[in-house]
């Protein structure tokens, strides 16, 4: 039998002839497709990168009109704008302030909408459903409609120029989101690990505070990214409600090197470049958590 | 330390008037194993969830020691709660896991100790500092177990803690659990739609069937006085043969209760078990027979209480230590409903808490299925599906194993009346004759 099949399979081998073109195997690819792939690639990279090297090239150059030529730069690179920004104008105050309202919303912002998106997720009460729908709706006003209302309510609430304020108001644009988001991702927590919680001693918000939060981390860490880059690069409201200039943030800060008469192209690079660092090294801090699985093996699935 | 459960006509109604659990009363006394054994989705989980706080009560009472217990906070009630799929929590490792309890009761003094011990007990020391994802399933439930344990909880509750596991495993862990909880002495619910489960773990068996309790009885009595014709066809494998009868009580000569083609002459004088089915003369009844009730002999070796009778060979399972024969022997089987429910997934999405949405509603019948296909090696549903329309064999005969006859022989059958059971139009048992009945004497 075995005898059988070896000398059968012998000749087999012999009479394949040498593979010529053979078919790409999984996983790998022909060079013309791997050629149009990596120019795609690289064109988009370049188009994600640009901006931002341009901006980063052009606060080198001392002189307002730099960016017209910025072939020039190389001549007279030089660390200048940096000086200048951090030394003659408010930049740490605003920098201070921006961190304030930022931490601020992103704790704030997250814990309201966990909270939240706990109890959509696993509380039935009525007007369950209209809540949801509540928090969609609110994402459908363009905020500048909310600027004046929100404007006269911090005054009369004498609120305006505080950062509470704009914390609160940053809060109202990334909250939906961000409870919507959570709520999914309670919903892929098994409720059995609530109920075992709550079996062996735990309250309802010692559930969600031991047993919830930290299985959630992945989307915990999604929801403070959102939030806190949401106020870090805001405008608007921080442009209404917050008046004196040692109340401004950065984004605020960074409109006074540009207005009607004067643009100083050279500082206003130099400043965004300093307010992109602390967004990259948030975005550094969590990413680790972004990384989805801590669930596996809770349960059998 | 371990407590008295008593359920009093407790009820669970959700919304849309569905009723998972109607009138259900049952008391479980200090240190009993009980068993709630149904189908899927027969709301024995309920019963179970209700016991445990995780459900709320619509109507009746639920004591334990004796105290009224409603409303009590599943906290509060100081029980253990045995999850099917485990439920671990998996951002700790199985030392906190199964100290978590322990921490939450405040008593950490004693954590380090009490870990160590119950981590003895289950064989679980190699895994204590590992996390539940790196462990394999039997370990995980025996972590789930040791969490129930370290706590020394005034009663287990388990859900169907052995159906997410193959079937070798699920025997040693029956084991397990059987000697665990007798060494502890507490108090126990266990909630299982096996059979064999029931009937190897629980000192009392509580039948449910959608919803409505039948019978709770120790093993031996549920499977030799079934309440009716549900608990007799859900306990005990192979499924006992249910067949369409009608009994004839002429004014002379003997009574017999006609099976199709076939009749069995009652003895004369009556037995009391036969006596009451004289009154039901004419109306269609349902016989059950158990397959170690009938065997293939010829007439003349008949016992005391052997009727003869006869059957075609239809098909033949070897298993070993015994042969299973499938006969014809022209009789109509009785079709039992609810035998495995419908409702299942309808209940499951209900217990989850979210709506019943048509998404959802898929999404629960894909998991559903998927766990069906893990959990499956299990015994075979005790409702084998050819037998009801395809092909005739309505008998399955327990015989030896080196016993041959050929596929499609003319077998003689020999019927024991002593095992014969017989229930009426609505299921209930009248022979043997129920118990609580006033003798009928003549």
């Amino acid at each position: 039998m075995t005898q059988n099949t070896l000398t059968a399979s012998a000749p087999a081998e012999d009479a394949a002839p040498p593979a010529v073109k053979r078919a790409p195997r999984r996983g790998e690819r022909r060079t013309g497709t791997s050629l149009v792939l990596h120019l795609t690639l690289i064109v988009a990279s370049v188009i994600a990168v640009f901006p931002v090297a341009w901006i980063a090239w052009v606060s080198f150059g001392p002189d307002k009109t730099d960016f017209l030529h910025p072939g020039d730069i190389a001549d007279k690179f030089s660390l200048s704008n940096y000086s200048t920004v951090l030394g003659d104008t408010e930049f740490t105050q605003w920098f201070l302030n921006s961190m304030i309202v930022g931490l601020g919303t992103c704790a704030l912002g997250v814990f309201v909408s966990a909270s939240a998106g706990y109890a959509v997720s696993r509380m039935r009460f009525p007007g369950h459903r209209p809540l949801m729908w509540t928090f969609l709706v609110t994402q459908m006003f363009p905020i500048a409609i909310l600027i004046v209302p929100l404007y006269n309510l911090a005054a009369n609430l004498g609120l305006l120029d505080t950062y509470w304020i704009l914390i609160l108001a940053n809060c109202t644009t990334a909250f939906p989101y961000c409870a919507f988001l959570l709520k999914g991702y309670f919903d892929t927590i098994p409720v059995e690990i609530d109920e075992a919680g709550r079996v062996d001693g735990l309250t309802p918000f010692g559930t969600f505070y031991r047993l919830v939060l930290p299985l959630a981390r992945p989307g915990l860490a999604v929801a403070a990214f959102y939030t806190f880059l949401t106020a870090w690069g805001e405008f608007a409201f921080a442009s209404v409600l917050m008046l004196s200039e040692d109340k401004y943030t950065l984004p605020i800060g960074l409109a006074t090197f540009v207005s009607e008469h004067d643009q100083q192209w050279n500082l206003m690079a130099a400043t965004g470049v300093l307010i992109g660092i602390p967004a990259a090294v948030f975005f550094y801090l969590i990413q680790r958590h972004l990384v989805a699985g801590l669930t596996a093996g809770a349960s059998k699935s | 330390m371990t407590r008295a459960i008593t359920l009093n006509h407790v009820s669970k109604t959700y919304p849309h008037n569905i009723h998972a659990v109607q009138d259900f009363s049952l008391d479980v006394t200090p240190g009993e194993f009980v068993v709630l054994l149904g189908p899927s989705g027969c709301g024995k989980s309920t019963v179970l969830r209700m016991i445990a706080g995780l459900e709320e009560i619509t109507s009746g009472e639920l004591l334990l020691d004796g105290e009224w217990a409603n409303d009590r906070t599943p906290a509060e009630r100081g029980m253990a709660m045995i999850f099917q799929s485990f439920a671990l929590y998996p951002h700790m490792t199985n030392r906190d896991n199964i100290a978590f309890p322990l921490k939450l009761s405040g008593r950490r003094d004693e954590m380090d100790a009490r870990v160590e011990a119950t981590a003895r007990m289950l064989g679980l020391q190699d895994q204590l500092d590992r996390y539940p994802g790196q462990i394999s399933g039997g370990e995980r439930q025996r972590v789930a177990m040791g969490r129930a344990m370290s706590r020394r909880p005034t009663a287990f509750l388990m859900d169907e803690p052995l159906s997410n596991l193959d079937a070798k495993l699920r025997n040693r862990l029956r084991t397990e659990i059987s000697q665990i909880t007798r060494e502890l002495g507490v108090t126990t619910v266990y909630v299982t739609h096996d059979q064999a489960e029931a009937m190897s773990l629980g000192d009392r068996v509580a039948v449910i069937r959608d919803g409505v309790l039948q019978q709770v009885d120790d093993p031996r009595t549920t499977y030799a006085r079934p309440a009716n014709v549900f608990v007799a066809a859900f306990i005990g494998t192979p499924r006992i043969n249910l067949l369409e009868a009608v009994v004839h009580a002429p004014l002379t000569g003997r009574m017999s209760i006609e099976l199709g083609r076939q009749r069995l002459q009652l003895p004369d004088p009556l037995s009391p078990d036969h006596q009451l089915l004289r009154i039901q003369q004419g109306r269609p009844v349902i016989v059950g027979l158990r397959s170690e009730a009938i065997r293939i002999d010829h007439p003349g070796n008949a016992r005391p209480g052997e009727v003869p009778a006869s059957g075609v060979v239809e098909h033949l399972e070897y298993q070993g230590h015994e042969g299973l024969v499938h006969l014809d022997t022209g009789s109509r089987p009785a079709v039992i409903p609810d035998l495995e429910s419908a409702r299942k997934a309808a209940a499951d999405a209900d217990r989850n808490g979210r709506g019943t949405r048509p998404l959802t509603r898929l999404r629960h019948l894909a998991s559903a299925r998927r766990t069906a296909a893990v959990t499956d090696p299990g015994p075979p549903p005790p409702y084998p599906p050819d037998t009801p329309n395809l092909g005739k064999g309505d008998l399955i005969v327990r015989t030896r194993p080196d016993l041959h006859v050929r596929t499609g022989a003319h077998v003689p059958l020999l019927i024991d009346l002593d095992q014969l059971y017989v229930f009426d139009h609505r299921g209930r048992r009248i022979c043997p004759m129920p118990e609580g009945l006033p003798g009928l004497e003549y």
